[in-house]
């Protein structure tokens, strides 16, 4: 350690500030902020570690309970689930990765809309609610029914599963010839059955409206939209208007039927042939071979209308699957809705299309009612895209005009998608409403108002919510419920709206009350989903539905509803089920379900029962937590036979029912498991693979419940399945593992040596290994383990085995042993470390942080916590450290210096206490150097170095000296970073504080002027500093002139500024004494003008708070000035009177100054009628205030009169001081109680001795 | 309104909580009846006063708080009907 060194680390901060000085000078607003530089609190290697804390979790399944995850799944991994050999492939994510696109880059034509429906965050687990049926409900049904359905639904699911099961044997035994048999007729019927259809079908085609409709549009059609408009077409019976072009005109025609028609490519061309048959005679202008055809083109072999503008290469077939080389399909413009083209013609396009003599428009026949196509069942087929396209006009239909903007009765949504018109579209088809019954105007009013609720803005929402409340009973169940049942199971539902149709349902359930009955089932199949979202708010939600249902609805229903649904075949459904067995449990007690519970969990009939029943009793815990505490006994005992069980799975979720009553319980209820420790014990020896994951983790969670002797016999009894597994390959595996391993660590009755002698050289085998610092998971879990362990075994023996990985070559690997290292040693201190071993720990923890490649918060913290632990052992070392610093302090890249500067802070207190004053020194000048630093960030950092080393040394000492320093330190003031203002701010203040006579007076001024801008920094913290760095910088160089500039500063129009400005005054007044500010103060309320004067009066208001009891001698000083503040014209004024008067009558309690602030409340009353909220609360708290110094009596005088004043105006402010006196004071009120007529009378208080 | 409302509900939570608090459509007979029952409840808190009165009237400190309690029901009387029924 040579002078040379600093000398070079001078010289490179001298060259560098060289280098770009024309960049910079000292004009810090140059600097901006955000560098692209890699940020030191970030990681860098953000595919391995994750991007810094924001998305850390991202991809991870965080919210769904994590304890049951293992257990999801179907029923038909029970093979695979319990194998013994790790399985080496890829991930399911990165296998699917391509497949989802997910590596694709962001379509931005699958817009915003998309990515906010729920189904699109769904996992396909979660989408298997689309699978349950509303219909399916136990409405109109007997129990009896309901059962015998599911009972015939598990019969075809066992049949089904034995012809696959036959299926993949043939396959297995080679006999998959008879599949190819079977496949023939199919492949050669496809070419057959092709070629006769192909033609009437292209023909077909250029035939009537469908086809000219879309023609001038689209130029080109695609597959799904010309057949549905053909499909359409041929069902045509009968044309009603001439106008009625769109495809779904017919009204016998019913949704599911028209939706068939588009999938199933067969019947649209079946439907098709029939068309020749009945055609209107628009259709016959351009049938083919029709001689009379209007346009010129019929030369043209295949027939189009003259609209389709597409080019030759337009005419051929539309489909693509015919493969007859669709080369130049026009693109669709970019970003334009491909369903504008299919929309149908409005009736300008058909005045220009066709001529206007000749014709005539039709008036639509009576009862034609043409139905709101729903928009979802059109298939919307992706167009091939690229190559020519045309410029063309914009389309009016193309700017959104299809769907209505307005619904009529309903006003402006906010927004209006496709899908809603096939539950809304009833809402435009401008029926007259004379003409409806009852029940259809009901229907159509709650439609209304379920559209607002849904659709439109915030007010609308409100009212709409409050009518479908308050009407819900007038409205019914069953018509509140078949409308908005469907809306919740729509596909494209969003967040948003599915939370405000949650919340519909949950205020119409409060007040339909035990109506909802026949709806119980089918509200259950639309909320249950919602129990295992993704989204934690949207979990409580569901469960508050579920519970206020159960409440509504009674356990008996509830029990007798959800009881088929416990062995459905299903798995969803009973896991969905359980969850809302669980919910109901919580809300009408555990006790009354328990019972049931027992039945269910004890059925001999099936497998699934047992197992959803005990899912239930898992599900329990984790909802209510320490709840089930009193429940405990009869939860295990409910559950403990089911560890023995036949069944794999139904063991497996035992075990982890166990764990999950266990946690919850911890750390009481130990003896509530008495019965089942021998099977779980005995039951681990025997499993294997999933199974026993569950059971260790149940041990894990019960052991730490057991007192210190049992602890000990259980845990060396389960010891050794732990360490057998610690060579697990299963990550599941892995994770419990380490967890029982750290549980069982925590336990009293384990002891060190125990540890030490079976535990620690097998865990540190397998687990400290590279691998596992590569997956961050894994990587946590370790650190966590190894710090338990630590925090018994002590911290030499974990150091001394994992100090040798700080040289490890692979860097991950050595940041988690600095991890470790750090989070041991700041639990147990260093004074376990040997000699030997402080070297080696210091030696690779320098040589860690000097190999990082990405600058690490996690490296630069353990440097700092084993430094600081070590103390005085130091000393040996910091030449070696500093060196270090310094040259890195020259290092080129900017996170690198900063760290070191870092560094600097943390150890700055370690340096001190080893007398390295003189190498302190010598930093600090380094650091001085170093203040041309460009970098924000790294500046922050240097700044925050100097501080520290300030800190310890003392001002006296300080190299260099302060009078030098704090010059070069001013400019700096003006950097707008909030780190450098930050660090700034704090060397000042503590300067300012600490030695202010090292600067003249004049700096300080200079420094004064500065700190105004930091008055109006957006950090609280900043902000406080300068407020108390004027304070110190008063108290050195006398009020006088800071006070001048900050009352000038009160004339200035930002409003934060004049703030900050009145709290700088109130603490100069503190900290100079009142009596030096008051008068200059009181001498600017002169000045008439507004901003001034109320600054003033802030100025006032924070100064009596900060003085408190010495502002008795200012009372009778300020009270004039006050009087005119209070009866002022201007609110505001009033307003901050009232806040000085709240501060200064809380200030006097009991200093006799009552008289003054009588006169005050006097002049307050009159301000209680104001309704500003601001201003009458400023006016109730001084009042309150007030009340506080004189008293109760005085104060409740002035209330009493208008307590009963006819005039509710009136009387409301007087109840609200009523009240509030009330609440703070009721017993000093009682001596005080007027007497009212003959009504009060206290005779008791009468009584005289 | 949404202020309007806050208040409202600020005020609810404030009469749940506190039973002797009133708004400005509370009747004199309610407020008396609250006065008086504060007054008792008052009185009993405070031990110096039972035994002033209880020297005062010639009794002991039980009996005057047995008074007092018993006191508590209705201690202006009942409601006037009238003014109920009008509403």
């Amino acid at each position: 350690m040579s002078d040379a060194d600093f000398e070079r680390a001078r010289q490179g901060a001298a060259e560098r500030g060289a280098s770009n000085k024309g960049a910079k000078g000292f004009d810090r607003s140059s600097q901006r902020t955000n560098s692209n530089k890699a940020s030191l609190t970030d990681n860098f290697d953000s595919e391995l570690y994750g991007n810094g804390g924001a998305d850390k979790y991202a991809g991870y399944n965080t919210s769904i309970p994590a304890d049951d995850e293992m257990e999801v799944d179907g029923d038909d991994d029970d093979q695979n689930g319990g194998r013994l050999v790790g399985q080496y492939t890829a991930t399911a994510d990165q296998i699917g990765e391509w497949a989802t696109g997910e590596a694709a880059e962001d379509d931005i034509l699958n817009s915003r809309e998309k990515q906010a429906q729920i189904q699109n965050r769904e996992s396909d687990y979660q989408r298997r609610r689309f699978q349950r049926r509303l219909s399916g409900g136990a409405e109109g049904k007997t129990f009896k029914d309901t059962m015998e359905e599911r009972e015939l639904e598990r019969e075809e699911e066992r049949v089904r599963r034995l012809i696959e099961d036959k299926k993949k044997d043939q396959i297995a035994k080679g006999e998959d010839g008879m599949d190819i048999d079977e496949a023939k007729p199919t492949l050669k019927d496809g070419p057959e059955e092709g070629s006769p259809e192909a033609k009437p079908r292209r023909r077909a085609r250029r035939r009537g409206w469908d086809t000219d409709e879309a023609a001038p549009v689209t130029e080109s059609e695609t597959n799904g939209h010309k057949t549905n408009g053909d499909a359409a077409g041929g069902e045509t019976k009968k044309r009603k208007s001439r106008w009625d072009t769109s495809s779904g005109a017919e009204t016998g025609e019913s949704y599911n039927a028209e939706g068939q028609l588009v999938n199933a490519e067969g019947e649209v061309i079946s439907a098709e042939t029939k068309v020749p048959k009945k055609r209107s005679r628009w259709d016959a202008t351009a049938a083919p071979g029709a001689s009379e055809t209007t346009n010129g083109d019929s030369a043209v072999p295949k027939r189009r209308s003259k609209w389709d503008v597409a080019g030759p290469a337009g005419a051929v077939d539309a489909t693509p699957a015919a493969g007859s080389g669709a080369a130049a399909q026009p693109v669709m413009p970019f970003g334009t809705d491909v369903n504008s083209r299919n929309a149908p013609i409005s009736d300008e396009e058909l005045d220009e299309l066709l001529p206007s003599e000749g014709f005539q428009i039709l008036v639509p026949p009576p009862g034609y009612e043409p139905i709101a196509a729903p928009a979802k069942r059109v298939s919307v087929a992706a167009l091939p895209t690229g190559g020519f396209m045309n410029q063309e006009p914009v389309d009016a239909r193309a700017m959104g005009k299809q769907l209505p903007s307005e619904i009529p009765g309903v006003g402006d949504l906010q927004f209006f998608k496709n899908e809603d018109m096939h539950y809304f579209g009833k809402l435009v088809d401008g029926a007259d409403e004379n003409d409806l019954s009852v029940e259809e105007l009901k229907e159509r009013k709650i439609m209304r108002l379920l559209l607002k609720v849904k659709n439109g803005t915030p007010p609308m929402r409100k009212t709409a919510l409050r009518q479908l409340t308050d009407n819900a009973r007038s409205f019914g169940a069953e018509a509140l419920f078949h409308q908005i049942l469907p809306l919740l199971m729509e596909k494209s539902l969003e967040d948003q709206e599915r939370h405000l149709l949650v919340k519909v349902i949950d205020r119409v359930l409060y007040k339909l009350d035990d109506l909802v009955r026949p709806y119980t089932h089918r509200i259950l199949v639309v909320i249950e989903p919602l129990l295992i979202d993704q989204d934690y708010y949207a979990r409580m939600e569901g469960r508050e539905i579920i519970s206020n249902l159960a409440k509504a609805a009674g356990l008996a229903h509830m029990i007798s509803t959800m009881r088929p649904d416990i062995d459905h075949v299903d798995e969803y459904v009973r896991n969905t089920t359980a969850r809302a067995f669980a919910v109901v449990a919580s809300a009408l007690g555990i006790p009354t379900l328990l019972p049931f519970l027992k039945a269910v969990c004890k059925s001999k009939k099936s497998w699934q029962a047992r197992h959803t029943g005990v899912k239930i009793v898992q599900q329990i815990p984790i909802l209510m937590g320490c709840a089930v505490l009193p429940h405990l006994q009869g939860l295990v005992d409910c559950i403990g036979e089911n560890l023995n069980d036949d069944h794999t799975k139904v063991r497996t979720v035992t075990s982890l029912a166990l764990a999950a009553l266990a946690e919850a319980s911890n750390p009481f209820g130990i003896e509530s498991f008495d019965e089942i420790l021998n099977p779980l014990w005995t039951g681990a020896r025997k499993q294997r693979g999933k199974g026993l994951a569950g059971y260790l983790k149940a041990v894990g969670y019960i052991i730490p419940l057991m007192d210190e002797e049992y602890s000990n016999y259980y845990t060396s009894q389960i010891m050794e399945i732990l360490i057998r597994e610690f060579q697990s390959p299963d990550e599941e595996m892995k994770k419990v593992v380490l967890k029982v391993v750290s549980q069982c660590a925590g336990t009293s009755g384990v002891t060190a040596g125990y540890l030490k002698e079976t535990v620690l050289d097998d865990f540190f085998k397998f687990f400290w290994v590279r691998r596992m610092a590569l997956d961050r998971r894994n990587y946590k879990q370790v650190v966590e383990t190894t710090v338990d362990l630590g925090n018994k075994v002590g911290v030499g023996e974990i150091v001394e085995r994992i100090v040798g990985n700080l040289k490890d070559e692979s860097e991950a690997y050595r940041k988690m042993t600095v991890e470790t290292i750090e989070k041991v040693i700041s639990a147990m201190g260093a004074a376990d470390i040997n000699e030997r071993l402080e070297e080696r720990l210091v030696d690779g923890i320098l040589h860690a942080f000097q190999e990082q490649s990405v600058e690490d918060i996690v490296l630069l913290n353990g440097f700092g916590t084993v430094v600081n632990a070590l103390g005085t052992r130091c000393k040996n070392y910091l030449p070696q450290i500093v060196s270090t610093i310094l040259w890195r302090l020259n290092n080129k890249s900017a996170t690198v210096r900063q760290q070191a500067a870092d560094l600097i802070s943390s150890i700055a207190v370690v340096m001190k206490q080893c007398g390295e004053d003189a190498l302190m020194g010598k930093l600090s000048t380094v650091l001085y150097e170093y203040l041309g630093e460009e970098y924000p960030e790294v500046l922050g950092s240097i700044l925050g170095a100097m501080r520290a080393i300030v800190t310890v040394v003392g001002i006296s000492s300080m190299q260099p000296p302060i009078k030098d320093l704090l010059p070069r330190i001013t400019p700096i003031l003006r950097n707008r970073h909030e780190k450098v203002q930050e660090n700034t701010i704090d060397l000042v203040g503590r300067i300012a504080d600490r030695g202010p006579e090292s600067v003249n007076a004049r700096e300080w001024m200079r420094i004064c002027f500065e700190l105004l801008d930091m008055l109006k920094a957006h950090k609280k913290g900043i902000r406080r500093a300068a407020n108390n760095t004027f304070g110190y910088i008063a108290k050195a160089i006398g009020p006088q002139d800071v006070l001048a500039t900050l009352l000038n500063n009160l004339r200035v129009q930002d409003r934060q500024s004049r703030v900050c400005t009145a709290v700088a005054i109130g603490i100069v007044a503190e900290t100079c004494a009142p009596f030096t500010v008051l008068p200059a103060l009181m001498n600017e309320y002169r000045v008439p003008e507004l901003n001034v004067q109320n600054g003033v009066l802030k100025a006032m208001s924070f100064l009596f708070e900060y003085i408190g009891e010495m502002g008795k001698d200012y009372v009778y000083a300020v009270t004039p000035l006050l009087e005119d503040a209070l009866i002022d014209r201007d609110q505001v004024h009033r307003q901050t009177g009232a806040a000085v008067v709240k501060h200064m009558a809380l200030g006097v309690v009991g200093l006799g100054c009552e008289d003054a602030m009588m006169h005050l409340l006097n002049l307050l009353i009159p301000n209680l009628f104001e309704t500003s909220p601001h201003v009458i609360d400023r006016v109730i708290e001084a009042i309150e205030a007030i009340r506080v110094c004189v008293g109760t009596g005085a104060v409740m005088n002035y209330v009493w009169a208008g307590l009963f004043h006819p005039a509710r105006k009136v009387r409301t402010p007087y109840w609200r001081l009523y009240n509030d006196a009330y609440v703070m004071s009721a017993d000093a009120m009682v001596p005080y109680y007027p007497h009212a007529e003959d009504k009060i009378e206290r005779r008791e208080l009468m009584i005289m001795i | 309104m949404a202020d309007k409302l806050r208040t409202q509900q600020q005020l609810e939570a404030l009469q749940n909580k506190y039973v002797g608090t009133g708004h400005a459509d509370t009747t004199k007979h309610e407020w008396t009846s609250n006065v008086m029952r504060d007054s008792y409840a008052s009185y009993q808190g405070h031990p110096s006063m039972m035994l002033y009165m209880a020297v005062g009237t010639n009794t002991n400190v039980e009996a005057v708080r047995r008074h007092c309690m018993e006191r508590m029901v209705l201690p202006v009387g009942p409601p006037p009907a009238m003014e109920e029924d009008e509403e």
